[in-house]
């Protein structure tokens, strides 16, 4: 017999209760039991970041973590990243969202939440990182498309964003 | 779904912990950080019939100093190792490798405990384990033994721990007076395993001559290698560059046995060696030297 767990988990600041197999990725349970698909799924083993999410504020990869073990936590996606309290603007972008927008940080799009979801905590711990430190920030995340110059742009672009609407 | 399925317990107390990990002996697999465990199991290389998930048991998290030795629980996450002020003053070895073991987002999840069990020869912690002469408690539910680091890692993805036992603690001792210590590997990428890497201690006596050295290496071997002959060959000298040059020789011909990869070769990674061992050793002497 399949063993089913009830889940209290808080996902962008909403709170679910739910039934889940213990086998249940969140990653999967993310996109396929709540539909935020904003979170990718690429590798499933750890390597390439296109699933990271916030863990009590803290990245993680969704693909490595079981959905009942989420029970009682607080889940961030790239859906959440705009509410005020990331210092996103209601109904607008994260000053990341925007400068990825701005400085084409992006091509087929398939890593950039997992991107988006690394650099946030990163941009919070470094507000004004060198460009070394911020290509260091990105080695786990892998992108297909831009050659990553153009992120590291944004990223740029983004902290100055950041540290000019915190004056 | 992609795991195969298994029965799943969640104890918040060691004590609940080793009793169902001797109901389940043989089949259970405990589940920490899941940074190895679950990627594996994502692909069906192992399929355990009950994983125990230690991650609600608050009593296997933390570092805290006792005596001359730190004491770490198996469940700190590899990420708290790396910003603990007491570890970066008293092993800075461990704060240095640290940044070193995968990304930032793998060490926010992964745990020391974790890492040492898993015994990967491409490891940072098992070499770091070895190198500081760390000891290891494991528990079950008859009683708790400590085991040496030495005497810990068993090979390949191998430990000294029985099918119903817990690693519970780490107990590392602190740099002795007069004692340098450096971390160096190559990777391919920054996070990803090395290709080679080495730790280094080097303490000296009073009159500035090498007292006692260490030096284990990374992806050199089927597990953690620990250069004895070559760490050796330093005592009772005075430390000099045609030394090391000398002691890189011992370490690359006779004491590691890389197996190559798709990144490397098994000649490369001797050749990373040398060059690893002669910089570990260089700088590590020149923070021995400035600590006297
Ligand atoms: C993309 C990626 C890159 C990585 N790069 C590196 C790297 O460069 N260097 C490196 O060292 N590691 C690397 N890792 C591995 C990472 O450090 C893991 O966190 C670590 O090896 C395992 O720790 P864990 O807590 O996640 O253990 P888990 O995956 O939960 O467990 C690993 C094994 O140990 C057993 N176990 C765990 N804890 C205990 C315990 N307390 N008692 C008994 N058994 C236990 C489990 O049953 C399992 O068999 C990488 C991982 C990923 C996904
Ligand atoms: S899908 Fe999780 S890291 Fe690739
Ligand atoms: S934009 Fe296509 S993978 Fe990064």
């Amino acid at each position: 017999m399949t063993q089913s767990i009830t889940i209290n988990v808080t996902v962008n600041e909403k709170e679910y209760k739910c039934e889940v197999e213990p086998r249940l990725l969140l990653s999967d349970f993310l996109r396929h039991e709540l539909g935020l698909t904003g979170t990718h799924v690429g590798c499933e083993h750890g390597v390439c970041g296109a699933c990271t999410i916030l863990f009590n504020g803290e990245s993680m990869r969704s693909c490595l973590i079981f959905a009942v073990q989420a029970d009682g936590h607080n889940i961030t996606t790239v859906e959440g990243l705009s509410s005020p309290h990331f210092g996103g603007i209601e109904g607008g972008l994260h000053p990341l969202q925007q400068s990825f927008w701005e400085a084409h940080g992006l091509q087929c799009g398939y890593c950039t939440p997992g991107i988006l979801m690394t650099l946030v905590p990163f941009l919070k711990e470094n507000p004004n990182p060198t460009e070394d430190e911020i290509r260091h920030a990105l080695s786990g995340n892998l992108c297909r498309c831009t050659g990553y110059q153009h992120i590291v742009d944004a990223v740029k672009l983004a902290s100055e964003k950041i540290r000019e609407l915190e004056k | 779904m992609k795991p195969a399925p298994f029965e799943y317990y969640v104890p918040d107390s060691i004590e609940h912990a080793l009793d169902l990990m001797s109901q389940h002996a043989g089949e259970a697999k405990i589940l920490a950080g899941g940074q190895s465990l679950v990627p594996a199991m994502n692909f069906r290389i192992v399929q355990p019939s009950v994983l125990i998930d230690l991650n609600r048991v608050e009593q296997l998290s933390y570092i805290r100093e006792e005596g001359d030795a730190i004491h770490v629980g198996s469940m700190t996450r590899e990420r708290h190792l790396e910003f603990d002020t007491s570890l970066a003053k008293r092993i800075p070895l461990l704060t240095e490798a640290t940044p070193f073991i995968a990304h930032p987002q793998i060490r926010n999840r992964g745990t020391i405990g974790g890492s040492i069990v898993n015994a990967d020869p491409a490891a940072e912690l098992p070499v770091l384990m070895l190198a500081l002469d760390a000891r290891l408690k494991a528990r079950n539910v008859a009683g708790e033994r400590w085991v040496d680091a030495q005497g810990f890692f068993a090979g390949m993805f191998t430990t000294a721990l029985e099918p119903d036992e817990i690693l519970v603690e780490i107990e590392i001792p602190f740099l002795s007076p007069r004692t340098g210590w450096s971390f160096m590997e190559v990777a391919p990428r920054a996070g990803d395993y090395a290709l080679m890497g080495v730790a280094a201690l080097v303490t000296l006596d009073e009159s500035g001559k090498c007292k006692s050295a260490k030096l284990v290496y990374l992806n050199a071997g089927d597990g953690p290698v620990d250069a004895k002959e070559a760490a050796k060959s330093l005592e009772g000298k005075t430390l000099n560059d045609v030394l090391f040059e000398s002691t890189a020789e011992i370490v690359s011909e006779k004491e590691i046995n890389p197996f190559g990869n798709i990144h490397t070769s098994p000649e490369f990674q001797r050749h990373l060696a040398k060059v690893l061992t002669k910089k570990a050793l260089k700088q590590a002497a020149q923070r021995a030297g400035e600590s006297q």
